[in-house]
C-alpha cells in the first residue's frame, strides 16, 4: 500500500485578519436572523407571492448543496474506487460537505416560514412531493456525513484522554468507548459510505427534479425533463474542482505544501466528468431547440450564455491543456470557473430562469438576504478553520504520492 | 501517477451505468389520475358579471380577514390590475377588450380571480407535508397545522395563486380561496361569492352537470359566447369554470397546458424510487465496485478502510 502523507492537526496563527472579518459577517448576520424573527420574512427579504423563492434557496441551498459534492465524489473515488492516493483529499473534502450540509439546514431553518416545524417532513410523508424526497436524503446524508467524520475526531483524542482531577477515574471508560467506536465503524463505515455516495445522487438530482413542477414559469433554456440528470452531472463535475479551490485556499493561506502532485490528476478526471456535463447540456439544448433563445439579448438568455462560455466550456479547455493544468494558478483559475458555472446553473435555475406570470417587478435579493447569506457562509468557513486547527484534517506534510 | 485504461473504464462504466439508473424512466411508472371522479365546481359567466365586488365583501366576511383600505363599494380600485394576495382570496379585475357599445364607448369585462382549485392540482402534489389535498368535493384544501412553510406550493402553482403571510415572523399561512369548503360540505351549502353574487354570475354546481349548463348556454347564444369553457382542459381541468365573449388571452388568462402540471415531476419520482429500486440497484452497484476495486488490498489487509492510525 502506499505511504500516505498523514493528516495532522496545523500549527498556524488562528486569529488572523481574515478570521475577524468573517467573525464581524457572523455577528452582522446574525443581526438580521434575530430581525427575520421579530419581522418576519417581509422585515429583512425581498421576497413576494410572486418570487416565493430567492437567495437563500438559490445560493444557501441549491448552490451550497452542489458545492458539497467533493464529499460524495472524493469518497467514491478513494474509498469505492481503489484510488487510495486520493486519501489526503478525502478528508477535507469530508469536512467541507459535512459543514456545507449543516449550512444548508440552517439556511433552510431561517428560510421557511414556521421554522419550528421543520421536522414535520419526517413526520408528515408526502411521498409525491419532490421536496419530500430531497428533504428526507439531505437529512440522512446529513447524518451519513456525521458518521463518517467521526473516526477523525476518534483518532485524535484515543488513547490521549485524560481527565482533570477525579474525573481522571472515568479515563479507561471513555478510552474502551473511543476504541469500541473505532471498532465498530471501522467495520461497518463501507456501508456508510456507499449509502453516503446513493444518497447524494439521489438528491443532487432531486434538487433539479424540483424545478420540473413549474413548466410554465421556468425558463424554456433550462426547463427541460432531463433537469435531474443535468443537476447530477453537474454536481459530480463540480466535486473535484471544488477539491482543487478549497484544497489551494486552504493550503496557500495556511502555508502548507500545494498538493500539486494529487490535484493535478483530480482535474484530469474532471476533463472527462465535465465533459459529459457539457455534452449532455448541448445535445439538451439542440435536441429541444432552445438555442433560438440564445442570442434574444434579455438577461436569460445573458445568464445562459456566460454559465456556459465561463462556467463550462472555458475552464473545460484550460483543464485540456496540459501546460496549464500543471500551473497551480491555472488550475485554481480552471476549477473557480468550474464552481462558479455551477453556481450559477443553480441561480439561473431558481432564480433567474423563474419567471412568474402577473409579476409587477422583478427580485433582487434585499441587504438582509445577503448579510445572513454571508453570515452563514463565514460561519462555514470559521467552523472549517476551527476543526483543522484542532483536528487531524489536512495533510501538512510534503510526502510523495505514490501510484 | 497515471490514470490507467483499467481505472477510466472502471469509473466511465460505473458512470453510465449510474446515469442510466438515475435517467427519467418513463415506461416504468404510469401516473394514477389524481382528480375526484364527482366534484363541485362553479361557472363564472363574464358576460354577466357587473363588476359590484360583492363577491369579496363576501369572501372577506365568511373568512374573518381585516377590513380593506379602500370600501368594497369604491369601484376606483377596478382602475388597476389586482392579485389575491393574503387579505383578500379573491379580486375583481376590470379588463376593456376594444369591444364598443353603441354610443363608442368601451364595454368592460370583468374577471373574478381565486384559486382555481385544480382538479390535479400542482400544489397538492407539491406540498412537501400534504398540508394541501384536493378534496373530494372538489376544494383544494389546506391544513395550517401541518404546513412548515417552504413555500413550493407557490412555485408550483401555474395561476400564481398562493399568497404568503410574510410579515408573520414565527405561524405565517399559506392564503388562498378555501372554495368555502366548511359551508359546501353541509348539505345545500355554497361558497359564499356564489351566494351573494346579484346577477347570478355564478354558478355553483357539480361540475359536470354545470360543463353541461356552460355547453348549453355557448350553443343557444353563440353570439353572445365564444365556443371556449376556460378550465375545462387547462392544466387537466379546474373546479372553476368560465365563459366569455371575449378572447381569454385578453382577459389575463394563462395559455395553459391540458396535461396535469404534476405530470411529469411525479412520472420521474414513481420511475425511479418505486420499491427504491434505482437507489438500492446504485447501491449494489458500488458496493461490486468497491470489491473489485479494493480486493487487492482486502487480501494483504484485513482493514482496508482503515484510514491513518496504523502507524
Amino acid at each position: 500500500m502506499s505511504a500516505h502523507a498523514k493528516p495532522a492537526p496545523i500549527e498556524a496563527r488562528f486569529w488572523t485578519p481574515g478570521v475577524f472579518v468573517m467573525v464581524a459577517f457572523m455577528l452582522t448576520g446574525f443581526l438580521f436572523v434575530i430581525a427575520r424573527y421579530i419581522g418576519g420574512l417581509a422585515a429583512v427579504t425581498n421576497l413576494d407571492d410572486a418570487h416565493p423563492w430567492g437567495l437563500w434557496i438559490g445560493i444557501d441551498v441549491a448552490t451550497g448543496v452542489a458545492l458539497a459534492a467533493g464529499g460524495f465524489t472524493t469518497a467514491a473515488l478513494a474509498h469505492i474506487f481503489g484510488r487510495h492516493q486520493y486519501e489526503t483529499v478525502t478528508r477535507p473534502a469530508l469536512l467541507t460537505a459535512m459543514l456545507g450540509y449543516t449550512f444548508v439546514s440552517l439556511g433552510l431553518v431561517v428560510d421557511i416560514g414556521r421554522s419550528w416545524a421543520i421536522w414535520h417532513p419526517a413526520v408528515y410523508w408526502q411521498g409525491d412531493s419532490v421536496l419530500f424526497e430531497v428533504a428526507m436524503c439531505v437529512m440522512i446524508y446529513l447524518h451519513v456525513l456525521y458518521i463518517e467524520f467521526i473516526p477523525i475526531v476518534v483518532q485524535h483524542f484515543k488513547g490521549k484522554i485524560s481527565l482533570p482531577g477525579r474525573l481522571s477515574i472515568f479515563d479507561d471508560v471513555i478510552e474502551g468507548l473511543l476504541g469500541l467506536t473505532d471498532r465498530i465503524l471501522d467495520k461497518v463505515m463501507w456501508v456508510f459510505i456507499i449509502a453516503g455516495v446513493v444518497l447524494s445522487c439521489m438528491h443532487q438530482s432531486g434538487l433539479g427534479s424540483l424545478m420540473l413542477i413549474a413548466p410554465t414559469k421556468l425558463h424554456p433554456l433550462w426547463y427541460t425533463p432531463i433537469l435531474p440528470l443535468l443537476f447530477l452531472t453537474s454536481a459530480i463535475a463540480a466535486g473535484y474542482p471544488m477539491v482543487v479551490f478549497e484544497t489551494t485556499l486552504a493550503t496557500s493561506s495556511l502555508g502548507l505544501d500545494g498538493e500539486m502532485d494529487i490535484l493535478t490528476p483530480l482535474t484530469r478526471v474532471t476533463i472527462f466528468l465535465l465533459g459529459i456535463y457539457m455534452g449532455i447540456k448541448i445535445g439538451d439544448m439542440v435536441v429541444r431547440g432552445t438555442y433560438v433563445y440564445l442570442l434574444d439579448g434579455t438577461v436569460q438568455s445573458k445568464a445562459f450564455l456566460v454559465e456556459m462560455l465561463v462556467g463550462v466550456i472555458i475552464p473545460w479547455f484550460m483543464l485540456l491543456t496540459p501546460g496549464l493544468r500543471h500551473s497551480r494558478r491555472a488550475l485554481f483559475i480552471a476549477c473557480t470557473l468550474i464552481i462558479s458555472g455551477v453556481a450559477l446553473n443553480r441561480i439561473n435555475v431558481f432564480l433567474v430562469g423563474y419567471q412568474p406570470p402577473y409579476a409587477e417587478t422583478s427580485y433582487f435579493p434585499a441587504i438582509g438576504e445577503m448579510a445572513i447569506t454571508a453570515g452563514f457562509i463565514s460561519a462555514l468557513i470559521f467552523i472549517y478553520k476551527v476543526c483543522v486547527t484542532y483536528l487531524p484534517v489536512l495533510s501538512p506534510q510534503d510526502q510523495e504520492v505514490i501510484p | 501517477m497515471k490514470i490507467n485504461r483499467r481505472f477510466f473504464l472502471g469509473i466511465g462504466g460505473t458512470m453510465v451505468g449510474g446515469a442510466l439508473i438515475v435517467r427519467p424512466k418513463k415506461a416504468r411508472a404510469v401516473r394514477k389520475p389524481k382528480a375526484p371522479s364527482d366534484p363541485y365546481g362553479c361557472l363564472m359567466d363574464l358576460t354577466v358579471c357587473v363588476g359590484c365586488r360583492k363577491c369579496e365583501q363576501a369572501c372577506n366576511r365568511v373568512h374573518g380577514l381585516p377590513a380593506p383600505q379602500v370600501s368594497f363599494d369604491d369601484l376606483r380600485v377596478l382602475e388597476h390590475k389586482r392579485r389575491p394576495n393574503v387579505t383578500a382570496y379573491t379580486v375583481v379585475n376590470r379588463h376593456y377588450t376594444g369591444k364598443l357599445d353603441e354610443r363608442n364607448l368601451l364595454i368592460p369585462t370583468f374577471v373574478k380571480v381565486q384559486c382555481m382549485h385544480c382538479q390535479d392540482p400542482a400544489c397538492v402534489s407539491a406540498c412537501i407535508v400534504g398540508a394541501l389535498t384536493k378534496k373530494d368535493n372538489g376544494a383544494v384544501h389546506y391544513d395550517d397545522s401541518k404546513c412548515m412553510g417552504c413555500r413550493y406550493c407557490m412555485v408550483a402553482c401555474p395561476f400564481q395563486i398562493p399568497a404568503y403571510d410574510y410579515h408573520d415572523p414565527l405561524t405565517p399561512q399559506v392564503r388562498k380561496s378555501t372554495f368555502c369548503y366548511d359551508r359546501i360540505i353541509k348539505v345545500g351549502g355554497k361558497p359564499a361569492c356564489a351566494v351573494i353574487c346579484p346577477v347570478e354570475a355564478i354558478l355553483f354546481g357539480k361540475r359536470s352537470q354545470i360543463i353541461k349548463v356552460a355547453r348549453r348556454r355557448i350553443k343557444n347564444d353563440p353570439g353572445r359566447y365564444l365556443d371556449r369553457i376556460y378550465g375545462e382542459y387547462e392544466v387537466g381541468g379546474t373546479s372553476w369554470l368560465y365563459i366569455s365573449g371575449d378572447p381569454f388571452e385578453k382577459l389575463g388568462f394563462l395559455d395553459l397546458p391540458s396535461r396535469p402540471i404534476p405530470h411529469l415531476a411525479e412520472t420521474i419520482q414513481q420511475g425511479l424510487f418505486s420499491y427504491l429500486w434505482a437507489p438500492l440497484s446504485l447501491f449494489a452497484i458500488l458496493g461490486g465496485c468497491m470489491w473489485t476495486f479494493n480486493r487487492k488490498q482486502i487480501k494483504g489487509n484485513s482493514e482496508p478502510e482503515r484510514m491513518e492510525d496504523n502507524s
